[in-house]
Parts: C-alpha cells; sequence; structure tokens
C-alpha cells in the first residue's frame, strides 16, 4: 500500500513537472491519469519493494554521493588513458562475488559497476559477477571491495 | 557578481562535458576491441552528459526547465549502465573475444594472485 502510495506522488510530481499547466481542469486530468496508471501498476502487481524501493531512499543519499565521486575520479582516469600517447591500458576480465542478499543489491552493485568508467559487469549470476576492466587496477580497486560492502550496508536493515 | 559567477560555473561545465564527449569519440577509435571501446564510450553518457546538463541548469536557473534537465540526468544514470551492459553480454554470447592483457610481474603489488580470472578475494 505504501509502494502504490508513494507511486502516485512521485508520478504525479512528474506530471506537474512536465506539463507546466496548471489549470483546475487540467490538473484533474493529471491526477485521473496518474491514479489511473497506479491502478495498472496495482494489477500489474509490479509496485512492490523491487519496482520501487522507496526503503532504500534515505541510505542512496549516502551511498549516490560516494558513486558519484568515483564516477568523476574513474573518468579522469579513462579520459587520461584515451589521451596518453603511450595507450596505458591492459584489459582483463575478473569475477566479483555480489553477496548482496537481495536481487536489488545485486543489481544496483553490477549497475554501479556499469556505470563507473573503465569496468563494465558482462554477466551476473547468483552471486558472482563476471567484470571487464579496462585495466588491472581497475578490477584491483573493484575486488578491494569497497563498493561491494556500501551497497550490503545500504540495503541492511536500520 | 553572482550572475556572473554562476555563468562562468556554467560554462566551464558546458566545456569540460564537451571534453569528456570529445575524449569518448576519440577513444572509441583509439582503443584496440569492442569491450575497450565501450569503456571509452562510457565517458560520453557519465562526465559527458553530466556536466553538460549541470551547466544547463545553471544557464536555466530555479525553472521548470532545471527541474525537466535534472530528469534527464537521473533517467541517464539509470539507463545507461543497463544498455551498456545488455550491449556487452550480447558481444561475449556472440562470441566476441575480448583482448587480455597479461599481469606483469614487475608491476604486481602482490595483491592478487597472477590469474587473468577469478581474482576474487576470500
Amino acid at each position: 500500500m505504501k509502494h502504490a502510495v508513494s507511486l502516485s506522488v512521485l508520478l504525479f510530481g512528474v506530471w506537474l513537472l512536465l506539463s507546466g499547466h496548471y489549470t483546475p481542469l487540467l490538473l484533474a486530468f493529471g491526477v485521473v491519469s496518474c491514479l489511473l496508471v497506479v491502478a495498472i501498476s496495482l494489477r500489474m502487481d509490479v509496485t512492490d519493494h523491487e519496482g520501487h524501493p522507496i526503503h532504500l531512499s534515505l541510505k542512496a543519499l549516502i551511498y549516490w554521493p560516494w558513486l558519484i565521486w568515483q564516477i568523476v575520479l574513474s573518468n579522469i582516469d579513462v579520459a587520461k588513458r584515451v589521451l596518453s600517447p603511450r595507450h596505458p591500458i591492459s584489459p582483463n576480465i575478473v569475477l566479483v562475488p555480489a553477496n548482496q542478499k537481495t536481487d536489488l543489491g545485486k543489481v544496483i552493485y553490477a549497475n554501479s559497476i556499469t556505470l563507473t568508467p573503465g569496468t563494465i559487469s558482462l554477466e551476473l549470476e547468483d552471486n558472482m559477477i563476471l567484470v571487464h576492466a579496462l585495466t588491472h587496477d581497475g578490477a584491483d580497486d573493484l575486488a578491494g571491495g569497497e563498493m561491494h560492502d556500501r551497497i550490503i550496508r545500504m540495503e541492511s536493515k536500520g | 557578481m553572482m550572475n556572473m559567477a554562476l555563468d562562468v560555473l556554467s560554462w566551464i561545465l558546458l566545456l569540460g562535458g564537451g571534453f569528456f564527449v570529445f575524449v569518448g569519440g576519440l577513444g572509441l577509435f583509439r582503443m584496440p576491441d569492442f569491450y575497450t571501446r565501450v569503456h571509452a564510450a562510457s565517458l560520453t553518457d557519465t562526465m559527458g552528459a553530466g556536466m553538460i546538463l549541470i551547466g544547463l541548469m545553471l544557464q536555466a536557473g530555479w525553472t521548470l526547465n532545471s527541474g525537466k534537465l535534472m530528469m534527464i540526468l537521473v533517467f541517464i544514470f539509470f539507463t545507461s549502465p543497463t544498455s551498456t551492459h545488455a550491449l556487452a553480454k550480447a558481444a561475449l554470447f556472440a562470441g566476441a573475444r575480448p583482448l587480455i592483457a597479461r599481469r606483469e610481474k614487475s608491476k604486481e603489488k602482490n595483491k592478487l594472485p597472477d590469474s587473468d580470472k577469478e581474482d576474487a578475494p576470500s
């Protein structure tokens, strides 16, 4: 139920943002269409903790800034490697463990790996992610497990 | 004064974003195989798109347009890893063999065993 409420609020927020028309008639249309979408997604059974993970919202505010900082750092690193005349890359493939408890946690981990330039998740299987890394250093950083542990902390209760 | 500072900052961000898009494109040419090219392309949709959109947000100020630009940024950050993953996985399953560079002993910091696979920490 709380997922349905938060989905309605989110949808209407997006509607307000995108429409830019604030007359009563159009606002009423907006409310109706948002409720219709919520009703349909309730019937499709997609308004659960996976499709709409509100339990992570507050913790995501801790994780995201860190992730964005990592993205900035690895962007600069990859840009240097592209521009360097010596072309210092050492592509390799590693398997890293993904011991997050929920599927959602694993997907967040795999997505974070891909979002960071220099590492791409090729395949997610059970508790392992196959990662293509641009450099050995990048692979070692990932195997160091800081990102992994941060996501476990994010998905844990409390 | 404030406006001036915002303008300068937004231009720095726009030019920086343009630079990263350019480097991403250059990397697409310079990298040796498919997978490494995908790495170069991901510069474009993280720093490139991010800096340009934030620069545009500073130009737009506190308006509805800034909110829309913010939404574009969020959507890019959610969708681009998904598409990159789909692309790389499809290539792997279609049989594109990635180039693998051997670890050099001299540069090894004794952190991991010298295998290309299964560098998983215990």
